[in-house]
């Protein structure tokens, strides 16, 4: 299959995806409790004009399909429509709120891609005491959830010791880096730990296969084969764990911005989730869908860089 | 000259009663095709490994191998190095399993000249191509991947691998089992033709008799450890003088002589965790007597027949029929 026909497959496939996504998404407004014409008028008894001048404003009364397919529109239009909570537009709340978001993401992405190799293959080369050592660590940040992580990081470094903030965004690079360690450290434990122990049984697996002792008989020597051989095959199953683990970022990002105060998309979807501002909520969670599928891709699209077996769109080729 | 010398070499595994490897004799000259034959654990590939210094985890060994005169077992890392990237190559059994699948076979080629020194880039993917041209192939399998070869063109690749650091010696594991019948015809003719033109010295593990016999100048006979017999190929097939030679011989199909059922060898080989008293094949041999349970057989030229060794207590007995019982 050509490069072009599998990109253009996938797009369709995912325009149908997000498409699926955004009706359970917006329909999801008309299962939770509480009308959000009644949280508009945020628990005052209204009359019924009042109410009315409301489900007005917002086109509560209109059918279910008429007011999707609106929605829907607006989004292609580039406008998520305006936050109930804040009064402005959710884009602007997005706009705002993105980078300190990213950048969390990016930061933490880095910790986990470089400690989770770096204790992988330590753990597999070395055996030992330093592989038992390792198993231990990453099965104590295995079963830490990364809002105890956030409690914990929070207390002993930020309370106790005084070298990062306890909370907030800090305003330019440098105060958002130096406010967002912590953060990144409560999200990446987890991911840390399941990333070493996938590369450590990749990596051992490997070591085991008769190409590892053949490269060492013609004279490659230890380290030359763990790079080249050992950690090159290992490669595969660490970049399909690699959708898994950013995706997880993603979703985690909500549960630590909230424990520390950083202003930024996952508290957004708390706070909005809290006070039943739908058209965030809404737009956030399209805007996750979309993310997750785009993550996909491209670890797909990396699968034939990494694997030569691997072709677009056929999986694993005979052979 | 000797380009392997192999004298009373011994190897022992962790928690097993016996070594695996007993006092093993073995040299090939430079030019010469030795075969080295015997059934699955006799350790024939164990010694061919270790002239690479390919031990197993946890192994002790004793006596010498030595290849151009160093002894492989007491080598410094870089010694070793050097030993494994010029003086002697393998060519091993499964191609497939062997070379690397997400590599090109260019980098499998040139990897171990070019990353010790030896050659630099563009000059080891130019030896690369001459010696793919020397086992009939192409120099557009350099940009392929493993799999996209069949599994005979992939076994010439790796004896052109082997040939990449001007070997004095290359020692072939096996290398047609793998591979269907014609194929194997192919390689084998290959590797004979090579070692002639290169003057390379050949050990030739294989428990195939009937390639032994056409490929090989001399064999060896390996049981349970221990070489049994040896001497130049055609004496040793034509008048084994030793019981478990003959027995193997007895149990290789032939298209001459057809007979019906093939005749077996009673009993299996004695297993690593028993202690060995007295010749190791005596509880299989049709002619064993108390002397050999008790007694283990040195390997002693026969006399008469120059180049010939056995050990055996009653090898002048051998010759007399004994394998057909």
């Amino acid at each position: 299959m050509s490069f072009l026909r599998f990109i253009v497959r996938r797009l369709l496939e995912m325009a149908a995806t997000l498409a699926g996504a955004s009706l359970v998404i917006f329909g999801a407004m008309y299962l939770a409790p509480g009308s959000p014409a009644s949280f508009l008028l945020a628990g005052r008894s209204a009359t019924p004009e009042a109410l009315q001048a409301v489900n007005a404003q917002y086109h509560l009364n209109d059918p279910f399909i008429v007011q999707y397919l609106r929605w829907a529109g607006q989004i292609l239009h580039g406008d998520f429509g305006r936050s109930i909570t804040y009064r402005t537009d959710v884009s602007r709340l997005l706009a705002d709120r993105l980078p300190a978001t990213l950048l969390l993401v990016a930061m933490a992405l880095v910790l986990v891609v470089a400690l989770g190799l770096l204790l992988g293959w330590i753990g597999a080369v070395r055996g030992g005491a330093a592989d038992s050592t390792i198993l231990i660590g990453t099965t104590v940040a295995l079963g830490t959830p990364s809002f105890v992580a956030a409690v914990l990081l929070q207390g002993l470094f930020a309370v106790k010791l005084g070298w990062f903030p306890t909370g907030g965004t800090g305003d330019g690079l440098g105060s958002m880096l130096w406010h967002l360690v912590l953060p990144a450290l409560a999200l990446a434990l987890y991911l840390i730990g399941m990333l070493a122990r996938v590369t450590r049984a990749a990596m051992v697996e490997v070591l085991g296969q008769e190409h590892v002792t053949v490269a060492r008989s013609r004279g490659v020597t230890g380290h030359q084969v763990i790079r080249r051989h050992v950690f090159r095959n290992a490669l595969g199953t660490v970049l399909t764990t690699g959708g898994l683990i950013v995706s997880t970022l993603l979703v985690c990002t909500v549960l630590v911005e909230t424990a520390f105060s950083v202003g930024g998309v996952g508290q957004l979807l708390e706070l909005s989730t809290t006070t039943k501002d739908f058209p965030t909520v809404q737009a956030i969670s399209l805007i996750l869908v979309g993310l997750f599928m785009a993550v996909n891709l491209v670890v797909d699209l990396l699968h034939p860089l990494v694997d030569p077996r691997v072709t677009l769109g056929a999986g694993r080729a005979a052979g | 000259m000797t380009i392997l010398d192999i004298q009373a070499y011994r190897l022992r595994l962790p928690d097993t009663a016996r070594p695996v490897l007993d006092g093993v004799d073995l040299t090939v000259r430079a030019g010469e095709t030795v075969a080295l034959v015997g059934e699955s654990g006799s350790g024939k590939s164990l010694t061919s490994r270790s002239v690479l210094g390919l031990l197993p985890d946890g192994a002790t060994t004793g006596g010498t191998v030595r290849v151009n005169g160093e002894d492989v077992l007491t080598m410094t890392p870089e010694r070793l190095r050097d030993l494994r990237t010029g003086t002697a190559a393998m060519v091993f059994q499964d191609p497939r399993a062997a070379i690397n699948p997400l590599r090109r076979l260019g980098d499998f080629l040139t990897e171990s000249v070019r990353l010790n020194g030896r050659l630099a880039a563009a000059a080891a993917a130019e030896r690369a191509a001459e010696m793919l041209d020397a086992v009939g192939l192409p120099a557009a399998v350099l940009d392929r991947y493993p799999g996209q070869v069949s599994g005979g063109m992939l076994q010439r690749v790796m004896i052109a691998a082997a040939l990449m650091g001007d070997p004095a010696l290359i020692l072939a594991d096996e290398p047609t089992t793998a591979l269907d019948v014609t194929t194997q015809a192919e390689v084998v003719a290959l590797l004979g033709d090579l070692q002639e033109r290169f003057g390379t010295g050949l050990l030739f593990v294989t428990h195939d008799l009937g390639l032994a016999a056409a490929i090989s100048d001399r064999v060896s006979v390996m049981y349970a450890g221990r070489i049994v017999e040896t001497g130049p190929a055609e004496d040793l097939f034509d008048r084994p003088r030793h019981p478990y030679t003959a027995a193997l011989l007895a149990s290789t199909p032939r298209l001459d002589a057809p007979q019906g059922r093939l005749a077996a060898i009673e009993g299996r080989p004695p297993g690593l965790r028993e202690e060995l008293t007295g010749c190791p094949f005596a509880p299989r041999c049709p002619i064993a007597t108390e002397l050999c349970t008790e007694q283990a057989p040195a390997l002693l030229s026969i006399e008469a027949e120059p180049g010939r060794r056995t050990a055996c207590h009653h090898s002048d007995r051998t010759g007399e029929g004994s394998a057909d019982a």
